[in-house]
């Protein structure tokens, strides 16, 4: 499971990276929300997911993490980026618009708030079909302010649904800090007022990432309802391609890179004997290979036909 | 055949479904146990258990949602609004989620969802629990839109509407649900997109759905004592749209009247204006003339109210004008 984690933590730094600059070099049109430093969140949770099983996800449109550490390919996504056919969505969905069903994710809502209803309701299904699934929404620090979130959290609890709702808490809502639109200092203080745990966990530790999602995918299934999960992370990058995130305090993102999601996994593992500091960098190289083969087949694919603008609108 | 009501024929497809399909599932505010806030869903609960029928918390985006990600994953939820005018708090999950997540995934998402919503005005429940939303979720492709105006179309429409794959919203009139209708022994499935012609004439075309086509027919009433034939046409899914049966009526009476219990400003009347002048100018005789609500609010006041809904007396002036007599 080691391995797999730092390889896809590893896929999506270098994918984020890219898309970057291929933003810049304007290959990629519209606007995109990196995930730089969050790597530990997406693939902690991943690793409990089993789509098979009929598990599913519901995130933000900080999304292209999430996506990764599910199991969509990098030629999938970097289509889907540059709107040509052969992405995960035929172009027509972007970076903010993300779906891998065979994969469990339903989709990176891009409206705040609007996947967690969304995950009660693929909760509902495995609950009446006792299938054993479960459902996670994944949420960003601002998205309890909003009506959606309290109205999902509340029902989950009374009907006692298999669902996870994981806040990513990067410390801003956009621009705001958390401290800012919240009146009390943890997104899982709030848990107490649908009677569901709380659980606060470092989110640059992937380890324990899935060990809480896990703790709390096994309580769902056991008919115990819902957990709220706040983990603990950081964004790198401002929220969205324009902003350089001037609000940061000074020192904050020297602090966090000191606590960088693959070091602290990796350092582990080269303690553990289970890689090398050579292996890492040949890793890595090969890591950048595979998001460069990805950034060419993408550039080479055909966008759709023009008739696709009107299709896939109603069955 | 038999003769129920407006409001038995909602209960009677959802139970008829229900009992085809285990994946029918149906929630809401206190349609349960209580039987729904109109008595339209009374028996359900009683039936099929508390698993297929809930209640929910007041909590509209949570209802929706919750419906949304059921049908994405295998069930066939019926959800209901219970005032369609509540669906204003929930448009987010209607209209960003429902209707364009099989768009923006390329197809790989189904949501065979269908949301239940009583609307339209005319006995004082005042601006917020009376319009006629239905233009709402016209402007949102990927949601198909259902509007019956009798029982039969009730029951043969909310079963078609339950088996489609794609999001719908039914909308009920619930000063209808008391009308009696009769409605065919055994299985009884409308298709969408097929407007019917609840009466022949040769004059004039009265497009009219809901509680607007029993107005247009009060109309063409007293126009047939004067020698005015009116043929009124019930298009009853607004999304998919019948037009061709409205272009041929039209091309045979040489003038169009729609009669809508809506806010005038983008209603669907315009649209089968706009399309008629387009595909049949050369048929018409006359002026086109929308009946509506106007650029009002649904007042509490009784005559208020009754001044801005159509009524016959509306409508028989607007055909005078058409026919230029």
């Amino acid at each position: 499971m080691r391995s797999k984690m730092l390889r896809n933590m590893m896929a999506i730094r270098a994918a984020e990276g890219r898309i970057q600059e291929l933003f810049l070099e304007n290959v990629i049109r519209g606007t995109t929300h990196l995930c730089d430093g969050q790597e530990a969140v997406s693939v902690g949770m991943a690793a409990v997911i089993d789509a098979a099983r009929g598990d599913t996800v519901t995130c933000t449109y900080r999304g292209h993490g999430h996506a990764l550490a599910l199991g969509m390919s990098l030629n999938s996504l970097f289509a889907e980026m540059m709107g040509k056919e052969a992405g995960c969505s035929k172009g027509k969905g972007g970076s903010m618009h993300l779906t891998d069903m065979a994969n469990g994710l339903i989709g990176t809502f891009a409206i705040v708030g609007a996947g967690l209803p969304v995950t009660n309701g693929a909760a509902l299904t495995a609950q009446i079909k006792g299938t054993g699934a479960i459902s996670i929404s994944i949420f960003g620090d601002g998205t309890p302010n909003i009506g959606a979130w309290h109205e999902a959290v509340n029902l989950a609890a009374v009907w006692k649904l298999p669902a996870i709702f994981l806040c990513e808490n990067n410390l801003y809502g956009e621009y705001s800090p958390y401290e800012t639109t919240a009146p009390v200092p943890h997104v899982a203080d709030r848990a107490c007022a649908y009677g569901i745990p709380g659980v606060i966990v470092d989110g640059q530790d992937a380890e324990a990432v899935y060990a809480v999602v896990e703790e709390a995918a096994e309580r769902a299934r056991a008919g115990l309802g819902p957990t709220l999960i706040e983990a603990k992370t950081y964004r790198y990058r401002g929220h969205s391609r324009t902003d350089a995130a001037p609000y940061r305090k000074p020192g904050e993102l020297d602090e966090w890179l000191a606590k960088d999601p693959i070091t602290i996994l990796s350092d582990r593992m080269i303690a553990d004997h289970q890689i090398t500091p050579e292996g890492l960098d040949g890793l890595w190289d090969e890591t950048h290979r595979a998001v460069q083969a990805a950034t060419e087949f993408a550039m080479e694919q055909p966008y759709p036909p023009l008739e696709a603008a009107y299709e896939d609108i109603w069955v | 055949m038999p003769v129920i009501t407006y409001r038995e024929a909602v209960v009677r497809a959802l139970d008829e479904e229900m009992a085809r399909d285990p994946d029918v599932i149906f929630f809401g505010e206190d349609v349960g146990k209580a039987g729904g806030v109109f008595k339209v869903t009374p028996g359900l609960f009683e039936k099929y258990g508390p698993v297929r029928v809930r209640d929910t918390p007041i909590s509209e985006n949570a209802i929706i949602g919750a419906g949304i990600g059921a049908a994405v994953t295998g069930l066939r939820p019926v959800v209901e609004l219970m005032f369609a005018d509540f669906a204003a708090v929930t448009l987010d999950q209607i209209i960003n989620q429902a209707a364009k997540m099989r768009y923006m995934s390329g197809g790989q998402i189904r949501v065979p969802l269908t949301i239940r919503a009583a609307q339209g005005g005319g006995a004082g429940f005042g601006s917020q629990h009376s319009q006629c939303c239905e233009a709402w979720f016209m402007h949102a492709p990927g949601l198909k839109v259902v509007v019956p105006s009798n029982p039969a179309d009730v029951l043969g429409l909310l079963k078609t509407a339950i088996r489609d794959d794609n999001p719908v919203v039914f909308l009920e009139h619930k000063f209808q649900y008391a009308e009696k209708g009769e409605v065919p022994d055994g299985e009884h499935l409308i298709p969408f997109g097929n407007a019917t012609v609840v009466r022949k004439g040769d004059h004039v075309t009265l497009v009219a759905v809901q509680k607007m086509v029993s107005v247009a027919a009060k109309a063409a009433e007293v126009l047939e004592a004067e020698g005015i034939s009116c043929e009124i046409i019930d298009p009853r899914t607004l999304v998919p749209l019948d037009m061709e049966t409205i272009l041929a009526s039209v091309r045979k009476t040489g003038r169009l009247i729609t009669v809508e219990e809506a806010v005038q400003a983008g209603g669907w009347g315009a649209d089968v204006a706009t399309r008629v002048t387009d595909e049949a100018i050369w048929s018409l005789e006359g002026p086109v003339i929308r009946v509506t609500l106007g650029q009002s609010i649904i007042p509490f006041s009784g005559p208020l109210e009754s001044h801005v809904i159509p009524s016959p007396e509306r409508v028989v002036a607007a055909v005078r004008r058409a026919l230029d007599v």
